[in-house]
């Protein structure tokens, strides 16, 4: 038993940090909101040259092999940065899901985009069953959707994107209109099905990993400001109805994290428990995170609530995390259905366990 | 990150469970707060030792098995597994034993520790003053240096456990002319002394819970003084980060409680009885937050165990473990309805009551161990960095 990341893990993290706190400043993200795509293709190749794509692409295909484990604490940093691109799609699941199609007897597609992928040459933008909409369709090479128990893989020409107009600037998302044909399946079936699962799962835990970059972030942002707004003669941030706020935020954010890390080790593993282990994670991470937009925006007053001052960003990233790959809701019916209704008392962590 | 026992810790569990199953009490004891209960609890903290059970991580010498604070967390969970008895002497053995680990001197160590693995010797905690609750660094009553003795002046109050325990330890200024944390020393005194008068004091249930405690000239020996002279506010806040962090509420506690919780909502919504349909989503709730708590000290252990510290993140720990203890509480209220009513023992309780009582024990979470308005402004200066004046 040893709840720690390696020293590695914690240098990719560090190293992915100083990265975005370079070039991925408030500024960049705020440039791209007004830009046609909101994506840039220089960014997303530096991003590769620090090897974010390559992460989940094994190494025979030219990635760096790792799994979810060391995905999460650059997931978290992405967060943090209010990163726009689709690292959640492309690296979090595309890849990933390409590598298991390749296990289970569809290499030519694993071949053909796994290696380009990791270089950060292609986008993928991935389709699933809890949402109506899919992220990034406009800029992907490829579009893994999900027909019913099926997997499609679609060439971008041919479906029809209607662009949504979405409350986060950051966050491009599309109706897609689109016939799935025999030629473009990948799986179906069983296959299908529990390919389609652990894709959803993978996505719905790079969102809650990116939560806890964003809830910290909102958090440190109302901390700074708290500091140096004074009235009264003194900063407010002496307030104890100040104090107070930010500390329920942070007790929330820190009692989701190790929540967000077990279930990127449930998912990394495979095991039995990382469907329900994933919703804890998404739930409890989104929740802080969105509690911690609605107290950091009380923390800055007017100044907050305009467009010019960044904190929005945050929260509006917040916001749009909280729905993308399952809503709360659905999430909290998952966890409700195994603990609650199920005949079988769910399983607790630690005091679960086996004896030898 | 490998979040998987290895087969010494699943051996571990094994004989832990083991001897638990074996010789955890059939039938509830009677409450630690009445005198009846409190010697039952003795008497099965005595068997526990003699099982070698009692501290876990404690030396072999001081009556423990040298076991780390994962095989710690383990025993914890077969212990509330097991629904064995609550621990009548945890002030001593998780907040005052690790202090004296820590500060104490090998006599100490050899004097104090064994006798308190056994709990022969039980333990109450003597911070608070009728003028320093929050303040504690406002306390006054004294110990004077004469020879080789302190001569105690002065009261002490809310010492649970204080009606019957044998030995307090506390804070005591030990230089009358000091102010706030300077020239505080912390003493450990016998509840028998001459010159030391016990009041208990009847808590929120009617049970005599805790107790005032008067000094009237009592005189300890000067090698009952815990780390140096002046030096007690240094020491009590290392005992403060075991209360609030790691030892008092270890994570079993409230699965525990969570998975009673469950099985409550399961009867209940069988019985056919109305449930308000928020209730289930509660129910989740507060298995989800058992589950964070428990993933989250795991994740300090493992920490702990390569060598790093915990300091004012003890904070976060109290406030969610005292928060989530009460909701987990209100909610099972809520599912017994007009039963929420009842006291144990009452004919239609029907074993229900222990839920009413749990809420009302619950109910002090936020106020002791450092009230949770406290545990905030600790969070917000320590940790988060924001200006304290
Ligand atoms: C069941 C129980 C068992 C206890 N056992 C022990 C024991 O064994 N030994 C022992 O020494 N003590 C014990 N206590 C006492 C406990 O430590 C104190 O109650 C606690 O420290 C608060 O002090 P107080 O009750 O005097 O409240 P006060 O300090 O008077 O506080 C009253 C209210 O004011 C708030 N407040 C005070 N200062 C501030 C501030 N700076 N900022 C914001 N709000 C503030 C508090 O949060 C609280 O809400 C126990 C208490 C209970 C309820």
């Amino acid at each position: 038993m040893e709840f720690n990341f390696s020293e590695d893990q914690e240098l990719l993290q560090q190293t992915v940090r100083d990265f975005l706190e370079g070039e991925c400043t408030a500024e960049h993200v705020r440039q791209l909101w007004n830009t046609e795509t909101g994506r840039s293709a220089e960014f997303w190749a530096k991003l590769a040259e620090i090897g974010v794509p390559a992460l989940l692409v094994p190494e025979e295909a030219g990635g760096l092999g790792m799994d979810e484990r060391d995905l999460v604490l650059v997931l978290e940093e992405t967060g943090r940065a209010a990163l726009a691109e689709p690292v959640i799609s492309t690296a979090a699941v595309a890849a990933p899901l390409l590598r298991e199609l390749a296990q289970s007897g569809k290499p030519g597609l694993a071949e053909k985009w796994l290696g380009r992928i990791a270089e950060g040459a292609a986008i993928v933008a991935v389709g699933h069953g809890q949402s109506p909409f899919v992220s990034d369709a406009h800029v992907a090479d490829l579009l893994l959707l999900a027909h019913a128990d099926e997997i499609h893989a679609v060439e971008p020409g041919s479906v029809d994107l209607t662009a949504e107009k979405s409350n986060d600037g950051s966050q491009r998302i599309f109706s897609v209109d689109w016939t799935p044909v025999g030629e473009t399946r990948v799986a179906e079936g069983e296959l299908g099905r529990e390919l389609q699962a652990a894709s959803f799962d993978r996505g719905a835990l790079a969102c809650a990993a990116q939560q806890l970059g964003v809830g910290q972030r909102l958090i440190e942002m109302a901390v700074l400001y708290a500091s140096q707004r004074t009235q009264f003669g003194v900063a407010i941030g002496t307030f104890q109805a100040i104090k107070h706020r930010l500390a329920n935020a942070k007790v929330k954010v820190e009692y989701s994290r190790s929540v967000v890390y077990r279930a990127a080790n449930s998912v990394a593993l495979h095991l039995p428990t990382r469907s329900v282990d994933v919703s804890m994670a998404k739930l409890t991470a989104s929740e802080a995170a969105t509690f911690a937009a609605k107290e950091a925006l009380q923390v800055y007053g007017a100044i907050g609530y305009t467009y010019e001052e960044d904190l929005h960003i945050w929260m509006k990233r917040a916001w749009s995390l909280d729905l993308a790959f399952g809503t709360g809701a659905w999430h909290r019916e998952r966890v409700a259905g195994a603990v609650v209704d199920s005949a079988l008392p769910a399983e607790s962590f630690g005091y679960s366990a086996p004896t030898a | 990150m490998d979040l998987t026992y290895t087969l010494e810790q699943q051996a571990f569990r094994k004989e832990a469970r083991a001897w638990l199953e074996a010789n955890v009490p059939t039938e509830p004891l009677p409450s630690f707060d009445t005198k009846e209960g409190f010697d039952a609890h003795c008497d099965w903290e005595k068997k526990l030792n003699e099982g070698g059970w009692a501290m876990v991580p404690w030396p072999v010498e001081y009556g423990g098995r040298g076991a780390d604070l994962l095989e710690w967390l383990i025993f914890e969970e077969e212990y509330y597994r097991a629904g064995a008895p609550g621990r009548v002497n945890q002030n001593g053995i998780f907040l005052l034993g690790p202090t004296i680990m820590e500060y104490g001197t090998p006599e100490q160590r050899a004097r104090f520790l064994p006798k308190m693995a056994s709990s022969e010797e039980v333990w109450a905690q003597g911070w608070s003053e009728p003028n320093a609750g929050s303040d504690m660094a406002n306390i006054q009553a004294t110990a004077i240096r004469e020879g080789n003795e302190y001569v105690i002046n002065g009261q002490k109050t809310w010492a649970s456990r204080g009606a019957y325990a044998h030995w307090l330890f506390g804070m005591f200024r030990t230089d009358p002319d000091s102010k706030r944390h300077h020239g505080l020393t912390f003493i450990l005194a016998p509840m028998d002394a001459p010159g030391v008068t016990v009041r208990p004091i009847e808590k929120i249930s009617g049970k005599p819970a805790f107790a005032e405690v008067f000094f009237d000239d009592a005189r300890v020996p000067a090698e009952n003084r815990l780390g140096e002279e002046g030096q007690g506010w240094s020491v009590a806040m290392a005992t403060a980060g075991f209360e609030r962090g790691l030892m008092l509420r270890s994570p079993a506690r409230f699965q525990n409680t969570a998975r009673k919780l469950v099985d409550l909502y399961r009867k209940t919504l069988q019985s056919g009885a109305a449930i308000d349909p928020a209730l289930r989503g509660r129910v989740t709730q507060c298995w989800m937050a058992a589950e964070a708590y428990t993933l989250n000290t795991y994740q300090t252990v493992s920490k702990l165990l390569a060598g790093g510290k915990i300091g004012a993140e003890a904070s976060l720990n109290k406030i969610f473990w005292s928060e989530l203890d009460i909701e987990m509480h209100e909610t099972a209220l809520a599912l017994l309805g007009e039963r929420a009513e009842l006291k144990p023992g009452s004919p239609a309780a029907q074993g229900v009551g222990d839920w009413l009582d749990g809420y009302i024990f619950a109910l002090a979470g936020p106020i002791y161990a450092g009230t949770n308005e406290i545990q905030r402004n600790i969070i917000a200066e320590r940790i988060l960095g924001l200006p304290r004046k």
